[in-house]
């Protein structure tokens, strides 16, 4: 449906955008994930037609948006801080858009009360937007952008300003809502766990380049590259030598000792490669790391456990502080 | 006093700065042209009209007639008294100010919100008003001295009035700034001095008052400010044996038609104002990092407590209720004879003061009737508002999203502010003086006097919609020009009346300008009052007062408007 076609954007003379091309397919989810200033917002309201890429063309079922002003692209667009109409109350905003499309009193009475109780937010149509919490501005500003009945949904960090168990439950009720209506959505966000959760497909966005694509599983198991490994928290990253090997399998030295990378790439002796540890799905690695436990960080799923080399590794059981420790671990190789 | 308004301005500039919300926008560089078409109008306003004739008296300045013997002394007399009376003046304020900031941050009693309103309302009236307050309670005709029959064993001397009225304008500011310091206080650090065995004396002495310095300074050098720039109060209460500088250059300049020397202490005022100013930017700047609005008042409990609030509440209700409740009054009731009526004058209630204003009488002060002076003001006012608005929308703009060059126009911009209405009066009459004939100086004069404060009330109301409310609307199907009439447009509404009204309220008060350039035939209302104050007799006294008490009216309820229409805290919006 939507398709970006080589796109470069320039800003202050810095590249920003680095020839990006990506489609999003019907009814499904496309994450932007990125740090900040990755370009990841700018590509969104390039999008939205907003700003205009240096060069490149941004596609809609095959037809060049570049002449269609955003006010005529049918696209709903929802802001990390909402921009709810402050002048207008809850019923106005949502009516916004239909009331710029000129539609009967009659259907836009019934489109706004069907959007704000697809968002739960039915018996609000009269408070003033400044009025309602956080949260209940992220629904209205949702229920405004689906009132127009849009071809394409654009999230830009919608729930970034909100508290994580109110972010939490927001993102499920929107993946429901995205599944119901079937509407194709680009969800921007810098946090892995919104994009995992929301995502049927997630693109992560580096120095204005596309770092690695594909299904959230996917991606987690195989990042690819050190930044996205790392950006994902998968486990460590650290550089390595490649010693010996062939057919695929090598011996790697590195600061935290000797390992078994089994990749099945080619590499060559004396290589330098970027390397990741983390648990193997199956117990029979040949790699272990041991030593003195120096920190174990709860992070509610799972144990953040390094050892005193700085090495460290997610666990579902912590060891003991202070204490000698081992572990299997299974190492792999990044670009 | 072009300052009078300063306070309410930074109130709604604080009110309506809601820029935390605006969105991150792309810095531009340099002029583009649409922008210097922004900016052409209001730079060549104030190009003509203040730093043209600015330049002219600071050029007379220096030229040999202003420095000679026998200006030097008048020079010295006038600093000395106007540094003299503005600190005896800041200190009474201080006197005043302090207990009541005390009392407003730290007891809740019943009254007080309305108790603190009229504290404020001097602030925003016109210098005449409050001068013929004072004068309307306790001058030489006032309401106590005719009650009393002339029979006061002490009747207030011109200078105790001028000090009364100065402390009647400015206690609101200390009241404010040294109110939100000492409320914003950790109630915490003078709990730890109690537990280190400190009784409240000391407890005050060692650390309260050391904390609230920075701000108590800031509060008095903005008083000091106010009350050495004071001109119409100076000039009605006092007569022109109290020469401020500001006096004197309107007598020099008006009087005894001696340009060089009003020039020369036009530059001279205009130098300590910029210091002045400089020095209360300093502290402050200083002053407002202290966030902490949360409430520490209690109900006063003790004896002590109780009787402080009860004499502090008296107090200022007398001193603040009383010359704006005899004003009227005063203006009601025949309480004296009129020139050569001696024998069968009926004493009471009259509405005789407000009939007159309607009569021509030949021999009169006036070659009109005096109520065209209203007439007069309200078109000024009226012609004062469309300037005012027609220039300060583009530089407001311009101003809401700056470019580096633009943020050096901007201080530029607000000089007017800093420079006293009788000096750029005196500015007029020396650059246009053969135009003075006309009437249309009074309106660019008052333009002046009002472009800063409509550009800080019009400029964040700007800049605080977010480019992306804009976006938003764009992307929910508004053409440009729907964005523009149902977002722009809608949320400036508010921003653009309190504006207008501002200019109004200015133009309407304004007096030390419009003294020195307002034609004889063409007064305004406070130039009416002045005259009629000027001039002996029950009748023109009274018509002075029926005068100010419409001017009070009706700026009291412009008062009232700007409160609506002003945009609502930043919360609402």
């Amino acid at each position: 449906m939507l398709e970006l076609r080589h796109i470069f954007k320039t800003y202050e003379g810095k590249p920003l955008l680095n020839d990006i091309s990506f489609t999003v397919n019907a009814g499904e989810t496309l994450c932007l994930l990125g740090a900040s200033g990755s370009g990841k917002s700018t590509l969104l309201r390039m999008i939205a037609g907003l700003e205009t890429p240096d060069s490149g063309s941004i596609l809609f079922n095959g037809m060049d948006l570049a002449s269609t002003p955003p006010h005529l692209r049918d696209f709903g667009l929802v802001f990390q801080d909402y921009s709810l109409f402050p002048h207008l109350n809850v019923n106005e905003n949502v009516a916004f858009g239909l009331r710029m499309r000129r539609l009967p009193p009659q259907e836009i009475a019934e489109r706004v009360a069907s959007s704000l109780k697809l968002v739960n937010m039915q018996g609000f149509e009269r408070r003033r937007v400044t009025d309602l919490s956080g949260g209940e501005q992220q629904r209205v500003a949702l229920a405004r952008a689906l009132a127009i009945r849009p071809r394409l949904l654009l999230f830009d960090e919608p729930l970034g300003a909100l508290d994580k168990k109110l972010k939490d439950g927001l993102l499920e009720e929107l993946r429901t809502i995205l599944h119901r209506t079937q509407i194709p959505a680009i969800y921007v966000t810098h946090d892995q766990e919104e994009a995992f959760t929301i995502a049927d497909r997630i693109l992560i966005l580096h120095e204005g380049r596309i770092l690695r694509e594909g299904a959230p599983a996917d991606v987690w198991a195989n990042p690819q590259s050190a930044y996205a490994a790392e950006f994902l928290g998968v486990g460590k990253v650290f550089d390595g030598v490649v010693m010996d090997g062939q057919n695929g399998k090598w011996k790697v030295s590195s600061e935290f000792g000797i390992f078994a990378l089994d990749c099945g790439h080619e590499h060559s002796r004396g290589e330098k490669v970027h390397l990741l540890a983390r648990l193997p799905k199956v117990q029979d690695e040949a790699n272990v790391i041991s030593g003195m436990v120096a920190d174990v960080i709860f992070q509610q799923d799972r144990y953040k456990v390094t050892f005193d080399n700085g090495l460290f590794v997610y666990l579902d059981e912590p060891p003991k502080i202070g204490g000698q420790f081992a572990v299997r671990v299974r190492v792999e190789c990044l670009s | 006093m072009p300052h009078s308004l300063n306070h309410g301005d930074a109130e709604t500039q604080r009110k309506i700065n809601f820029s935390a919300l605006s969105a991150s926008s792309y810095p531009r560089r340099g002029l583009r042209l649409n922008r210097i078409f922004l900016w052409l109008l209001p730079l060549a306003f104030l190009a003509v009209f203040f730093f043209f004739p600015l330049s002219r008296i600071l050029t007379l300045t220096l030229s040999p007639e202003a420095l000679t013997a026998k200006n030097l002394p008048i020079t010295v007399s006038a600093l000395l008294f106007t540094f003299y009376q503005a600190f005896l003046s800041t200190l009474l304020t201080l006197l005043l100010g302090l207990p009541s900031a005390v009392l407003f941050a730290r007891f809740d009693f019943r009254g007080k919100s309305l108790l603190r309103a009229i504290t404020a309302i001097p602030f925003m009236l016109p210098t005449v008003v409050v001068a013929a307050a004072f004068n309307s309670l306790l001058g030489q005709r006032g309401l106590l001295n005719t009650i009393t029959n002339f029979q006061l064993p002490i009747t207030p001397s011109p200078f105790l009035l001028i000090l009364l009225a100065h402390v009647f304008y400015n206690t609101t500011i200390v009241i404010r700034i040294a109110g939100t310091a000492l409320s914003s206080l950790d109630p915490k650090l003078e709990q730890t001095a109690r537990s280190l065995g400190a009784d409240p004396l000391r407890v005050w002495t060692h650390v309260t008052l050391p904390l609230l310095r920075p701000s108590l300074l800031a509060a008095s050098l903005l008083v000091f400010l106010f009350d050495f720039t004071s001109f119409g109060v100076i000039l009605l209460l006092g007569g022109s044996q109290f020469a401020t500088l500001e006096v004197e250059i309107y007598l020099q300049a008006v009087k005894f038609l001696n340009l060089p020397l009003a020039a020369l202490l036009s530059a001279l005022q205009l130098v300590c104002t910029l210091i002045f100013s400089l020095l209360y930017t300093k502290y402050a700047t200083r002053n407002t990092q202290q966030l902490n609005p949360r409430s520490s008042a209690t109900k006063p409990t003790t004896f002590q407590q109780k009787l402080f609030v009860f004499a502090l509440c008296s107090l200022i209700t007398v001193y603040f209720a009383l010359p704006l409740l005899s004003l009227p009054v005063r203006s009601l009731f025949r309480l004296e004879a009129d020139r050569g009526q001696r024998a069968q004058i009926q004493y009471g209630f009259t509405t005789d003061y407000y009939e007159e204003l309607f009569i021509n009488r030949r021999g009169s002060i006036f070659y009109v009737p005096p109520i065209r002076a209203a007439f007069n003001s309200l078109a000024y006012a009226s012609a004062t508002v469309l300037l005012s608005l027609l220039l300060g929308f583009p530089a407001a703009f311009a101003l809401a999203k700056p470019t580096r060059l633009e943020k050096i126009l901007d201080p530029l911009i607000m000089l007017p502010l800093g420079s006293s209405a009788v000096m750029l009066g005196l500015g007029f009459i020396i650059t246009y003086g053969r135009w003075l004939t006309s009437p249309l100086l009074v309106p660019f004069a008052h333009t002046l006097v009002a472009l800063p404060f409509v550009i800080r009330t019009l400029q964040p109301a700007i800049a605080s919609i977010p480019q992306r409310l804009r976006d938003a609307a764009s992307t929910l199907g508004a053409s440009p020009l729907e964005v523009w009439k149902h977002i722009d447009l809608p949320i400036l509404r508010r921003a653009a009346l309190a504006a207008a009204t501002f200019a109004f309220t200015i133009s309407l008060g304004e007096f030390g300008a419009t003294l020195l350039i307002a034609r004889p035939e063409y007064p305004t209302i406070p130039v009416a009052i002045e005259r009629f104050l000027s001039q002996p007799g029950g009748l023109n006294y009274g018509q002075a007062m029926a005068m100010a008490t419409l001017l009070m009216l009706i700026t009291t309820a412009s008062i009232l408007l700007i409160e609506k229409f002003r945009p609502p805290s930043a919360g609402d919006f």
